[in-house]
């Protein structure tokens, strides 16, 4: 039985990050609740990856406050984030699983038959002994998000998962996110491929110089938006 | 060994005594090897990871130990287990515990140096997964040494090639000792000084010979794994 949820929501407040003099984020407030994906869009440089990783505890805010759960004082354990690179260990596939498992505390006896099953969700059972820096890209991000549902998170970051994806292995991807998100995962991912967000997204979040644009639900944004930036992204316009 | 022999027939027939030289040189050399790597590898690895006061003086202090003159290395090892030193009690000097000592302080350093860059580089690669799967330290040491073992294994050959080539510490605490503490390198310097030259190349082209096998050995392994590991 699934463990009660304590990472979400996440909540923002009046959060800003500011690297080297530089404010990558600013007067960011939202909160990501349990539910259907959540899908940030928005130009490079809007932010998104940063917001990804300050919601995922790796980076601190400069401002503001984030919350897990409620909770200010201890960061989030059960959530995982795949990297719009993600890096393969120097092992096999299966190895990949079986060190992600040992470090998300899972005991010896467990760790073949959750490998086993975690390969099988993500369409790999048959490449699991090989190499994992082998793999083709879509394969490679398939067994990233593998590796972070090792853990069994309840929140589930996503940067550019099927950026450089062709699309079939684009499809394969997404077929995994929406089986994650089935399972009652949440799913907060980054993307600029507004075709991927129209397929997965419950709530948009658009980002624009740090900021967010606006908020909606993924009916209500692609078809009654709101601010300019808005319309100029959904038009495809360059936003700069 | 026959004084009078050719180099080529003494490595022809197997010379006990040119076996027995070849056997320790090989002892004492792996033997430091496995003790440097054994210090050398995570000390090289904390260095790489963690953030200190004095991590760059410590880098620097690593990399110059690098070049440490193995006669000097040889003299402090011969001070600390001489007689009348701070280490003397145990009866060290002239074995080859004590050239196995003195080697690993010469090429430790060089161990530690060179794996500190390549888990530095491998590290910049690692740090977002690691960190965002919430490994420790320990852990983060052991990994990076483990996914960075081929590359080590280059470090290791180039102590292995120092501590194959060293003479100047291995005569000071060795003491050249026929049949006891004689290396080819010892025997090599002996065998020139007393004008045998033939021999001394003899056991030169055996040394060199090791030397090649070892790397060749070592860089099949590596080829064989990373195709296996990727």
């Amino acid at each position: 039985m699934r463990a009660p949820l304590t990472e979400l929501p996440i909540m923002l407040e009046d959060v800003a990050v500011t690297i080297r003099d530089v404010a990558i984020l600013d007067g960011i407030s939202l909160t990501l609740a349990a539910g259907a994906p959540t899908v940030l869009v928005g130009p490079n440089g809007s932010g998104k990856t940063t917001l990804l990783r300050l919601a995922m505890g790796l980076v601190p805010p400069s401002r503001g406050r984030v919350t897990w759960g409620g909770r200010t004082d201890s960061l989030p354990t059960r959530r995982a984030i795949v990297f719009q690179r993600p890096v393969m260990l120097r092992r096999s596939a299966a190895s990949n699983i079986r060190y992600a498992l040992k470090a998300a505390g899972v005991a010896r006896a467990g760790r073949a038959a959750r490998m086993i099953e975690l390969l099988a969700l993500v369409g790999l059972a048959e490449l699991g002994q090989r190499p994992a820096r082998r793999l083709s890209g879509g394969e490679q991000q398939r067994l990233a998000l593998a590796r972070a549902l090792a853990k069994e998170p309840q929140v589930l970051f996503l940067d550019e998962p099927t950026a450089s994806l062709d699309p079939a292995a684009s499809k394969a991807v997404e077929d995994v996110i929406r089986a994650v998100a089935a399972r009652g995962i949440k799913v907060v991912m980054a993307t600029h491929d507004l075709g991927s967000a129209r397929r997965l997204a419950g709530e948009i979040v658009l980002l624009h110089r740090g900021r967010v644009a606006e908020m909606a639900t993924a009916a209500m944004f692609f078809s009654n938006p709101v601010t300019h930036e808005a319309h100029a992204f959904i038009a495809g316009e360059l936003l700069v | 060994m026959p004084h009078d022999a050719s180099p080529l027939a003494l490595i022809l027939s197997a010379d006990p005594a040119l076996i027995a030289i070849v056997r320790l040189s090989l002892i004492v050399s792996l033997s430091a090897v496995a003790a440097s790597a054994l210090i050398g590898l995570p000390i090289g690895a904390l260095v790489a990871l963690a953030r200190f006061p004095g991590r760059e003086l410590t880098i620097v202090v690593l990399n110059a130990l690098m070049g440490l003159p193995p006669v000097v290395v040889g003299l402090a090892v011969y001070l600390l287990l001489s007689r009348s030193g701070p280490l003397g009690s145990w009866g060290l000097l002239f074995t080859p515990q004590a050239m196995i000592i003195a080697q690993t302080i010469l090429i430790m350093p060089i161990i530690a140096a060179l794996a500190r860059q390549t888990i530095e580089d491998l590290w910049v690669e690692y740090r977002d997964e690691l960190a965002a799967m919430d490994v420790g330290l320990a852990g983060r040491v052991a990994t990076l040494l483990w996914d960075a073992r081929f590359s080590l294994v280059t470090t290791l050959l180039a102590g292995f090639g120092r501590a194959a080539a060293e003479v100047g510490a291995v005569i000071i605490v060795g003491g050249n000792i026929d049949g006891f503490t004689r290396t080819m390198t010892t025997a090599i310097a002996l065998e020139t000084s007393k004008g045998d030259l033939p021999l001394a190349m003899g056991l030169g082209f055996v040394l060199i010979a090791i030397v090649v096998i070892v790397n060749a050995l070592a860089w099949g392994v590596r080829r064989a794994g990373e195709r296996f590991a990727g």
